[in-house]
């Protein structure tokens, strides 16, 4: 029993931090949709920005988030405004091409301005104490990666669901054209959304750098898991993004745990089998 | 389309091959040294046709189209290291048989997605693959790659030398023989029927056609023809790697694909080309600047020339003959 209290715990740690860079590219595909497989390269910048300002600079983890979340979002509005804004509609292959270019460039610049070698990030002394939590101990920081996750859901569904913003968004994704004509900004709403997936994803990035290190090929190694949690969640789907997110974050987990050789086996055996029951996602929104 | 006599296609194709032929006895005497890089490019051509068939005529994405010639490549390396089945032109047919029977299988699986959920299908279909062969390191010696692969002299006269000449000699003629066997295909009312299927499959299904089995019988084909591109290499380098099943490798072939451009034989070759080449002398400088090139590169292609390298120039061409009088 306690064994299983323990997989579950580490599993809803990872299973958050999947959501939480997961969730931006969901905002991207099932809204905007725009396959950006480049969404990892960005969550590796908030990460190389928030190890930088921590260990260089020597400032806080806060500032660092902030940092990493502002500074990537401006390092992609260029990008959205000459690249991404012309492959918006455009086929998937199209925009898979167009984004794994991108990510290439950013992995060699990464590379070349920070080095090949690993990057970490400076945590507070409250996030590195172990928490006791009756059957295990968990590092805290797992626990603030779970928090930041329902954080984010709750904000998420308020913005898309409950504000004049998410009706525009909503309307923008549903007819581009008609909302035009009642005169929303499509361009400025699709590069809002475009920046507040970015930042998710900057965010992801930083919280979850104790899983997922931060290091040059970042961007490729989890390039396919990410792709993986949105379309087995079902892109544009909040719900959907967690349900998968943590599903998919419980099989790699248990795997790994009870099955070291053979956890990616389950991983992709699970994602097949998910895939061919709901071709559109778990729920998915759209065709 | 306009109407052309059944001949004409006949004798393009005989003008296509006499000067891909004539461009292959080019290359062997002005790069007597890189004949291994070029049945390299070779082996990848056919893993890039086969994409092509899939991708291009057929409209199916996939990420994961190296599982096709990883499956003929391990197929013929673990026939001839561990069953002693060293002849090459048996080797190839093993090749070809396991990527035809891989595609199909594969296809089951990938076919059953569209658009996003078939390109997530095809990656995890890869993967397993991948972990697959990485555990089962008794029959394919996992990471460390399989090796003891000693292909027996072709038709038991040419030996396969140090500096790769019997395999490159090997490879254009298999390539040849591939092209005319595709450009066949294509045209054949099978080709076609693909073709509609590409441009609406609901319409194909409504007349009638089977939609699933043809693309399930063109992957099957194209496995084949990746098959043997991967027994190729197997051939000619001797090793296998799990790199030859790996999502990396099917990403860089469709990256092929697209740079010569989709829906054409000839593009298929000559992005391979261009991307190999390219590859091969600029990593020899700095492997991260490499990538950056490439990533360049993609965004640009993506940006300028969508229809591919053969689409541009045959843009390049119609202009000059229109500003001809």
């Amino acid at each position: 029993m306690p064994t299983i209290l323990s997989i579950a715990a580490d599993a809803l740690a990872y299973g958050m931090v999947l959501f939480v860079i997961s969730i931006g590219l969901s905002v991207t595909m099932g809204l905007m949709k725009v396959v950006n497989l480049a969404h990892g390269a960005f969550a590796m910048i908030g990460g190389y920005i928030a190890s930088y300002v921590t260990q260089q600079m020597g400032l806080p983890f806060g500032v660092a988030i902030l940092a990493a979340v502002l500074g990537t979002v401006l390092i992609a509005i260029p990008l959205e405004r000459f690249l991404y804004r012309r492959i918006y509609g455009a086929r998937d292959l199209t925009q898979v091409l167009m984004t794994i270019g991108i990510t290439f460039v950013i992995i060699g610049v990464a590379n070349f301005v920070m080095g090949p070698s690993l990057k970490t990030i400076a945590l507070p002394s409250e996030l590195q104490a172990p928490v006791d939590l009756g059957f295990r101990t968990i590092a805290a920081h797992k626990l603030f990666a779970v928090a930041v996750g329902v954080v984010v859901a709750g904000a998420l569904w308020f913005i898309i669901e409950r504000t004049p913003f998410g009706v525009r968004l909503r309307a923008s994704v549903d007819d581009a054209a008609m909302a035009g004509a009642l005169g929303v900004k499509t361009k400025w709403v699709y590069a809002v959304s475009f920046a507040l997936a970015i930042g998710l994803a900057a965010l992801g990035g930083v919280v979850g750098a104790q899983l997922l290190p931060i290091e040059p090929y970042y961007a490729m190694h989890y390039m396919v898991t990410f792709l993986v949690v949105v379309s087995v969640g079902g892109a544009g789907s909040i719900t959907g993004a967690l349900v998968a997110a943590l599903l998919l974050g419980a099989v790699q987990t248990t795997g790994r745990y009870l099955m070291p050789e053979y956890g990616e086996f389950f991983f992709y055996l699970a994602v097949i089998a998910i895939v061919c029951v709901f071709p559109n996602g778990l729920m998915g929104r759209f065709k | 389309m306009s109407t052309v006599s059944k001949a004409r296609p006949v004798v393009q194709d005989m003008i296509a091959v006499l000067i891909l032929a004539g461009i292959a006895v080019v290359l062997f005497f002005l790069f007597p040294t890189n004949l291994a890089l070029l049945t390299r490019i070779i082996a990848m051509m056919l893993l890039v046709l086969s994409l092509d068939l899939v991708t291009g005529y057929s409209g199916v994405a996939t990420l994961g189209h190296a599982t096709v010639f990883g499956a003929g490549a391990y197929a013929a390396g673990i026939f001839a290291a561990k069953f002693g089945v060293t002849d090459p032109l048996l080797m190839l047919a093993i090749g070809a048989l396991a990527g035809a029977i891989a595609g199909a299988l594969s296809s089951l699986v990938i076919l059953r997605g569209h658009g996003l959920s078939q390109l997530v299908l095809s990656i995890a279909v890869v993967s397993l693959a991948h972990e697959a062969a990485n555990k089962l390191s008794q029959w394919t010696g996992g990471s460390d790659g399989l090796s003891g692969i000693l292909p027996s002299p072709l038709f038991g006269v040419f030996r396969f030398d140090l500096f790769g000449r019997t395999a490159f000699i090997m490879a254009v003629v298999l390539l040849l023989a591939v092209f005319v066997g595709l450009r066949i295909i294509v045209r054949s009312p099978f080709g076609m029927l693909c073709r509609g299927i590409k441009q609406d499959p609901v319409r194909v299904r409504a007349m009638g056609a089977p939609v699933y089995a043809t693309l399930v019988k063109m992957y099957a084909i194209a496995g084949a023809v990746a098959g043997l591109g991967g027994a190729l290499s197997a051939i000619a380098t001797k090793v296998v790697g799990l790199d030859s099943l790996s999502f990396t490798t099917s990403a860089e072939a469709l990256v092929m694909l697209v740079l010569g451009g989709a829906g054409r034989l000839f593009g298929a070759m000559l992005g391979t080309l261009a991307f190999v080449w390219f590859e091969d002398r600029v990593s020899a400088i700095n492997p991260f600047h490499w990538l950056t090139i490439v990533g360049v590169l993609l965004v640009v292609v993506v940006l300028f020339a969508p229809k591919g390298l053969v689409g541009a120039i045959e843009a390049i061409w119609q202009r000059l003959r229109r500003a001809r009088p």
